[in-house]
């Protein structure tokens, strides 16, 4: 009988090659991906979600026979980014972990390709939104898998009776519960009117002016509204244009019908103002409704999830999806991707919207019409149009569509807002816009 | 201490078993050895972290290439870098004047505090510096909130006006100074305490045979004889001072429109959240020049003194 003798060079060389087969192997669907696979995930704020992932994921490992741990990472206190950081830096860490918006394309050069999972999944599920793409896909490569857990949309949350009472607005009517929107006339002329009857009437809007995420888009969604790019997709710097001008002028309008300290407030303080009842209308997805309902039910009552104001150049509204991306360095990319697979179906998703009371949001084009949004109360229909079933908004996002590493410098440092404080209390539009240019042209670097 | 080698009641064998042997009886080699774990830790999570940071600060925006001294050139090209600068000294100095000046009278006061007594006011007046700073600027934040500030609500009947006390850049400025100036004076007031323990009684009879007034008292007697420590703790809080994070990014993130960045803040928002390191990193530097000087002369001033003595 031949006898093959295994030499230590052979044994060393064949299992490095057998390695990198496996860590470079393409994903096969329907493979038992098997092995150990390690997860970071966004802690939910809503009680009982973790849960739902929890068990979708056993209920894949199981199928699977894959040995997963989970680890829950909070966003508090930048704890989640951190833990991005740190693992990109020492080059190990999770197989599968939660990206927040602008992360996939900070770390593009070391995150496995999704493409294959992708373009299947779009095929299935529908398209997913140009913000998706645009925060998702770069240079042709898929970056991460766009996530239901911790995605969202930030328009309006408004008061039923105050809107009507001081403004002559029926939210309900604008944004009917099953029936598409008849908003036509919600303009941002409409929004500016609407603010000042509001705040004359005691009961001023709560929009946020500050540097943490809540204000950044809404500022980002105005802007759009106008066409306003400050640097566009090529890179150019286009600050000193008519459509950014006319974004201040109206920040500047609105400015005056907004809390007074509204340069100071970070991503809580809106929720505070319509949880207390102060508030007319606030930016933002259904978490404040969702304490409202905890905390004032009276209020939650009074609550209406609905669709950003038009502006000249379209109507838009913010969207933060937090994406799943595997690092190149993972040890099962080939399980993750399966895992991703699973997360991504219809089913998946539905059970991930309803733990989280409908907050969560899956991008893909036909996933916007699950019950939980149709059947969530009080009062009934209240977060129907959150999910933009009837595509009636643009989904976007501030700083778009300039180059990434321009656009989230855009976006972390709050240009937008801060150019709208500074113009607003007096500093000529020309120093703001210079400002602003000279901020922006130092993010170009290299 | 001299460092002489201990007679040893043990001969040794050979030549490097005894010289191995003398070595170990050293004192100095004791010292080195009883220190080292701490070396170790410091190397650790000292020195390692900031040669890291130094090799960062010289990479491209990319981390892909080595730039020199790249970063700080285009650093002091941006107003908000020097913004940051002015911010960070005005917040530094003048926190740590008013944290000398409050636990130098607070210190005269518990020493003026009959011991039976003194004890328990010591341990009152220690509780900010003892709080996670953290935590209690938490505290301070819904103090000062927006819309919601306690503080308000109090001056309010008072017929005082709504105070901004985060929503405008000067407010904003004493805000951070004030709540790092309540968390640092009790450091200050201890070791002034512990100072005014230590000047001999004499030296008061003496004066005040002199006829000396109670003026005349701090400023020939108490204030020569605290030189050293009131030197050395300023330069410890302009250190912990400058480096300060948690305040700035509790209270204001920063804010509004960039007024209270300094430099740990400002490279947490450039490196981390920006997701600039290489720059990051080097807006974090900046600030050990500036102490490094700070240190040199208030050291070399300590030491002159020190010979003179």
């Amino acid at each position: 009988m031949a006898s093959r003798k295994v030499t230590r060079r052979r044994f060393v060389a064949g299992t490095a090659a057998l390695s990198t087969a496996m860590v470079a192997a393409p994903f096969v669907r329907g493979a038992y991906a098997a092995g150990k696979l390690s997860l970071g995930l966004w802690d939910h704020w809503v009680p009982g979600a973790n849960k739902a992932s929890e068990a979708l994921i056993k209920e894949w490992a199981e199928k699977e026979k894959v040995d997963v741990t989970i680890d829950y990472i909070t966003s508090q206190g930048n704890k989640l980014l951190l833990t991005t950081a740190a693992e990109s830096q020492a080059k190990s860490g999770h197989d599968v972990l939660s990206f927040s918006t602008w992360l996939p394309s900070r770390y593009a050069d070391q995150l496995v390709s999704m493409n294959d999972v992708m373009e299947p999944l779009i095929k299935q599920n529908g398209a997913v939104n140009a913000t998706v793409e645009y925060l998702g896909k770069v240079d042709g490569k898929w970056l991460a898998v766009p996530a239901t857990i911790g995605s969202q949309i930030k328009g309006p949350c408004s008061r039923i009776d105050l809107m009507k009472q001081y403004a002559g607005i029926d939210v309900q009517a604008m944004y009917p519960a099953g029936a598409p929107p008849k908003a036509d006339a919600w303009t941002f002329d409409a929004f500016l009117k609407a603010a000042e009857a509001c705040q004359k009437g005691g009961h001023a809007f709560g929009i946020g002016l500050g540097t943490t995420s809540d204000s950044v888009d809404t500022a980002g969604a105005i802007f759009h509204g106008f066409g306003a790019q400050l640097v566009n997709a090529k890179g150019d710097i286009t600050v000193k244009s008519d459509n950014v001008r006319k974004a201040l002028d109206y920040y500047k309008r609105l400015m005056a019908f907004l809390p007074e300290d509204a340069p100071a407030w970070d991503d809580a303080s809106n929720n505070k103002w319509l949880v207390s009842g102060k508030g007319a209308l606030i930016m933002n997805p259904p978490s404040a409704w969702a304490v409202a309902k905890r905390d004032a039910p009276k209020v939650a009552e009074q609550l209406w999830t609905h669709g950003f104001p038009a502006g000249p150049a379209g109507r838009y509204a913010p969207f933060l999806p937090f994406f799943w991306g595997t690092w190149t360095f993972s040890k099962n990319q080939s399980a993750a991707k399966s895992l991703l697979v699973f997360l991504s179906q219809a089913s998946s998703a539905e059970k991930l919207v309803a733990a989280s009371g409908g907050y969560d949001l899956p991008s893909f084009a036909n996933f916007t019409t699950f019950k939980t949004w149709a059947e969530e109360v009080p009062p009934k229909g209240t977060l129907f149009h959150y999910p933009n079933p009837y595509n009636h908004q643009v989904l976007s996002i501030a700083a778009a569509p300039a180059p990434h590493k321009i656009a989230e410098q855009i976006y972390t440092q709050a240009i937008m807002t801060q150019m709208a404080v500074r113009h607003a209390k007096g500093e000529a539009m020309d120093k703001t816009l210079d400002w602003a240019g000279k901020e922006i042209e130092g993010f170009s670097r290299n | 201490m001299a460092d002489i080698a201990a007679p040893s009641s043990i001969a040794g064998t050979g030549d490097s078993r005894s010289s191995l042997h003398k070595l170990m009886q050293r004192k100095s080699t004791v010292a080195f050895l009883m220190a080292l774990p701490l070396i170790l830790l410091i190397t650790i999570l000292v020195a390692y972290p900031a040669g890291y940071a130094v090799y960062l600060a010289t990479l491209n925006k990319g981390m892909t290439r080595f730039v020199g001294f790249g970063n700080f050139t285009f650093l002091f090209g941006r107003d908000t870098f020097w913004l940051v600068v002015y911010q960070s000294c005005l917040f530094a100095i003048t926190a740590v004047i008013f944290k000398a000046l409050i636990g130098f009278v607070v210190a005269h006061f518990v020493h003026n505090i009959p011991s039976k007594g003194q004890r328990k006011w010591r341990g009152m007046l220690l509780v900010p510096w003892v709080i996670p700073p953290a935590m209690s600027t938490l505290a301070w934040l819904w103090l000062f909130d927006p819309s919601y500030s306690a503080i308000n609500y109090l001056l309010q009947p008072l017929g005082i006006d709504r105070i901004p006390w985060t929503g405008e850049a000067g407010w904003a400025r004493f805000s951070v100074i004030l709540v790092n100036v309540w968390i640092g004076s009790p450091f200050f007031m201890i070791m002034y305490l512990a100072a005014l323990k230590s000047v001999p009684e004499q030296l008061y009879e003496a004066a005040a045979i002199d006829g000396a007034t109670w003026w005349q008292r701090i400023w020939y007697v108490t204030l020569p004889m605290m030189r050293n420590i009131i030197a050395i703790t300023a330069l410890f809080s302009l250190i912990v001072t400058f480096a300060n994070f948690d305040i700035v990014r509790v209270l204001t993130a920063g804010g509004p429109l960039n007024s209270t960045h300094i430099f740990g803040t400002w490279a947490f928002r450039v490196g981390i959240e920006g997701g600039d390191i290489p720059l990051g990193a080097s807006v974090s530097l900046f600030m050990v020049p500036i102490l490094a000087v700070a240190a040199a002369f208030i050291l070399r001033d300590i030491t002159k003194r020190g010979s003179e003595v």
